[in-house]
């Protein structure tokens, strides 16, 4: 099973622009960064750089070992699925994610899950992100 | 274009009485695109006439406007108050990550009156605004340690301004700046001062909102091509890569770099100090505002030897631009490109304008040479140019 996710080139390519957080925010047809999957914070003062996170698309993932639903289910080949439906939105997910890759929409009460669409590389003009295929799931 | 936008919300904050309130005012949003349109008719509601700049009534205000944390590039907020420094209109306008902040907190504008009997700083979390004790950042050395404080203090890393004051704004030094995300500010006219007079150490901003189009395929298609057009065309390109220093060289061949006081407007020692040796020697790192992809700011990294101790270095961002060379750097006729970033750095620590510094600094030292005025005018120092630490 070949699936896609999202990588990170190098982060010291990184500008801070958070150009990629509002683009993954127009997936939901709104502008903002409030519901982007991808997150853009500095390392501790911009003059450090900056941190990139990003779901690692886990072989395994610790997330979806903890909904209690169902409604995040683990993706043949790594990652994760949500099915909104089946969310009660218990936060589960976001407590167990290592990374810190799971964002909160306030608005709706859910997780905000990457849906590994590579929508953000395509607006990050200094090449910090890539899509790549995997099989076999994350390293 | 956008349903229900916020951007008609005005903040208003009364430091006296510690208290807030909110107002939609789309009479001004309306009628103007916002920004600079709009703080000035706030200044005109809120700011009497005649008033001394440090007068309690001097309102601060912040405007965005609604392209900002819309559309790519539109990065700035406007900053409108009566100036400490000239008695008139102060307008300045910064970057960083103010106008998403501000936009995405759900404002089109924040309104700050009064004056506090205490150091406070505010913290404006969405509809959530509170006030903190600021006493022990005031006084505190370096306006770089503030940012690390609140840093740790507050919420929203990613999403949040902090903007604020150094000493120089304590001081009501009339040219003090105010400081945002350590390397942009609001530069001109002495806001820092104003900020001083009304006790307020630093503004924390941040918001989860969002802005809602009424056609999303427009609005995606419009974005995209704005894009497409900063980052591929060269329109854009002088800024990200040399940045503003690369007018160094042009201009001074032109014989229009101001030069010692404007003695001359030809350095002959321009090349120290041109974009191409900065980048060339010191280029560290490059950084951008919140939502604009050029990426114009530029980090150069100094290292220096601590002299009390062998193997033992630091190593500084210091963020430089063409008016910074040429007012600190050119205009006191120094040419030594390690020692003005020290300058630079010294300015930044303390929170002033870098171009009003360096300007007066300039006409120091050309008075002095002149005899205008003596060693009793700079507390026993005499000004050379090009000499940084006068004796």
């Amino acid at each position: 099973m070949v699936v896609k996710r999202l990588i990170i080139v190098d982060v010291d390519l990184c500008v801070g622009c958070q150009c990629c957080m509002f683009a993954c925010n127009r997936r939901f047809g709104e502008a903002g960064i409030s519901k982007s999957a991808i997150k853009v914070i500095s390392a501790g003062g911009v003059e450090r750089g900056f941190v990139v996170i990003i779901c690692r698309a886990c072989l395994n993932p610790p997330c979806a070992r903890v909904c209690p639903t169902g409604a995040l289910t683990a993706r043949d080949g790594g990652g994760v699925v949500l099915r909104m439906d089946k969310c009660i939105g218990c936060k589960n997910c976001v407590s167990a994610c290592s990374v810190n890759a799971i964002s909160w929409d306030e608005e709706n009460g859910k997780p905000i899950i990457c849906t590994y669409c590579g929508y953000c590389v395509d607006f990050c003009p200094y090449g910090v992100l890539k899509l790549e295929s995997i099989s076999g799931g994350g390293s | 274009m956008v349903e229900k936008d916020p951007v008609s919300r005005v903040l208003y904050v009364d430091l006296s009485r510690k208290r807030f309130w909110v107002k939609e005012r789309p009479d001004l949003f309306e009628k103007y695109l916002g920004g600079s349109g709009v703080a000035i008719r706030l200044l005109l509601e809120e700011c009497p006439s005649g008033i001394n700049p440090f007068n309690p009534k001097n309102p601060i205000i912040f405007a965005v406007g609604r392209f900002n944390a819309f559309f790519p590039l539109a990065s700035k907020t406007v900053a409108m108050f009566k100036s400490p420094h000239t008695g008139n209109l102060g307008e300045s306008h910064c970057g960083g990550r103010t106008s998403t902040a501000i936009r995405l907190a759900g404002y089109g504008a924040i309104v700050i009156t009064g004056a506090s009997e205490i150091p406070v700083y505010l913290s404006i979390h969405g509809d959530k605004v509170s006030f903190h004790d600021a006493s022990a950042l005031w006084g505190m050395g370096s306006s770089y340690t503030v940012g690390r404080v609140i840093r740790e203090l507050e919420p929203s890393a990613g999403y949040r301004t902090i903007i604020r004051i150094g000493r120089a704004g304590e001081k009501l030094v009339t040219y003090a700046s105010v400081i945002a995300e350590t390397y942009r500010h609001f530069g001109r006219l002495g806001l820092g001062a104003v900020f001083g007079s009304k006790k307020l150490k630093a503004v924390v901003i941040s918001g989860k909102s969002s802005i809602k189009p009424e056609n999303i395929k427009l609005y995606r298609e419009v974005y995209g091509e704005i894009f497409e057009k900063l980052t591929k065309s060269p329109l854009m390109r002088k800024y990200h890569e040399l940045g503003t220093p690369m007018n160094v060289n042009p201009l001074n061949l032109l014989k229009g770099l101001p030069t010692k006081n404007l003695e001359t407007a030809f350095f002959d020692k321009a090349e120290n100090i041109s974009g191409e040796t900065f980048a060339e020697k010191f280029l560290g790192r490059r950084l951008a505002c919140s939502h604009c992809p050029v990426s114009c700011i530029h980090l150069a990294a100094l290292r220096e030897p601590y002299e009390s101790e062998p193997y033992f270095y630091k190593t500084k961002m210091i963020s430089y631009d063409y008016e910074l060379i040429y007012s600190l750097g050119s205009m006191l006729g120094v040419y030594d490109p390690s020692g003005l970033l020290k300058l630079i750095d010294e300015v930044e620590v303390l929170g002033l304008d870098a171009i009003s510094t360096g300007v007066v600094l300039a006409w120091a030292t050309e008075a002095q040479n002149k005899g205008l005025i003596g060693e009793k005018e700079t507390m026993g120092l005499k000004f050379n140019w090009g000499v940084l630490k006068p004796t």
